[in-house]
């Protein structure tokens, strides 16, 4: 589980580009894009109300967003 | 059939009377990757697919219209006593011009809900693989709208739900596979 | 005729647990439908529905139904049609 659930890139920029550019463009790639098929007995929010206000029961599953750290660059 | 509990899934709070975010979210209610979609894409499917994924269509379809009523007061109480000025503010007057107040299943744009926005293929292959891109597609939809709201409290019930996309999304992952697999298929040699 | 009456703070402590634990019980039931013979998770989920039913029973003493068709028991006069209704409180 070492994934990171946010991708970065580089959009190419164009002397012409009216907007300013955003120079690093990024994406959600959520924990359940590698999970598989969910092992049994995953460790549990402690409580059922954690489990309520995160949205899953599985801490695997849970994903922030916005993502919690911008990179800077 | 179902029954009706008198409770939301997730509590809704919102901070503001604000026409404006409900104008945005109104695209989860009647959108083409809103929960509406979801619901009667996925309860219209499970009769046409193979049994051992028949139960997880009917849960998460039911789940859906969970998800549907706290967009609705999500999108009620944001609206709830705005005056037609405030309406009007909020790029909302040809929407109060037909509705008042009232709910209506359209998206952000104003297009009214239409059946060609969910399939059922009758292809179990098909269909799973449709359901776990339109997961995919309304997490998304909850990102950017959360990226355009600056209510606290609306964004914590608006991150519920992108969250519910992940485990739905998940679930219909293991459906496909378990559509895969060659247990309790008959082989030929 | 008058605005009608807002609800306790209880009324929101309590639908909170009902939430949450109801939750947990929407959570295991879609794993089990793809995980039908995990036996652990099978208890668990029977030992929140029982948690379930007896904050429900303790809810509705105090704040009447939460479902109809026969799910709940009644007072006199009828009490399912009372207000609030979840989208408005």
């Amino acid at each position: 589980m070492d994934n990171t659930n946010t991708k970065y890139y580089y959009p190419y920029i164009s002397p012409f580009d009216p907007c300013k550019p955003i120079v690093i463009k990024s994406y959600s790639t959520p924990p359940h894009l590698y999970m598989g098929f969910q092992p049994p007995n995953l460790p549990q929010f402690s409580t059922a109300r954690e489990a309520l206000f995160r949205g899953t029961l599985w801490p695997a599953l849970y994903d922030t967003y916005p993502p919690e750290k911008a990179r800077e660059e | 059939m179902w029954y009706y509990e008198k409770k939301l899934q997730y509590p809704v709070k919102v901070r503001e009377c604000n026409p404006r975010l409900a104008k945005y979210l109104i695209e989860q209610y009647g959108g083409a990757d809103g929960e509406l979609s979801a619901a009667l894409r996925y309860l219209n499917q499970r009769y046409t697919i193979p049994n051992k994924v028949v139960g997880l269509l009917n849960d998460i379809g039911t789940e859906e219209f969970a998800h549907l009523e706290m967009i609705a007061t999500m999108v009620y109480k944001l609206t709830k006593d705005a005056t037609p000025e405030q309406m009007k503010a909020a790029g909302l007057a040809a929407d109060y011009a037909n509705h008042d107040n009232a709910l209506f299943y359209h998206n952000a744009a104003g297009s009214p809900w239409t059946a060609t926005y969910i399939q059922a293929k009758g292809d179990p292959i098909a269909d799973i693989y449709e359901d776990i891109a339109a997961e995919e597609k309304a997490r998304a939809t909850y990102q950017w709208i959360i990226n355009l709201s600056d209510d606290p409290e609306l964004n914590d019930s608006l991150k519920f739900l992108r969250e519910r996309e992940i485990v739905h999304s998940q679930r219909f992952r293991e459906a496909a596979q378990i559509l895969m697999d060659e247990r309790d298929t008959k082989q030929y040699f | 005729m008058s605005t009608p009456k807002q609800v306790p703070q209880a009324y929101y402590d309590l639908l909170e647990q009902i939430q949450a634990i109801d939750f947990v019980l929407v959570e295991l039931n879609l794993y089990l439908d793809t995980h039908p013979n995990d036996a652990e998770s099978i208890q668990q989920f029977n030992q929140c529905s029982y948690e379930s039913r007896k904050l429900k029973k303790q809810f509705e003493k105090q704040f009447g139904p939460l479902m109809h068709f026969g799910y709940s028991y009644s007072n006199y006069p009828w009490d399912w049609i009372d207000v609030p209704w979840p989208w408005q409180v």
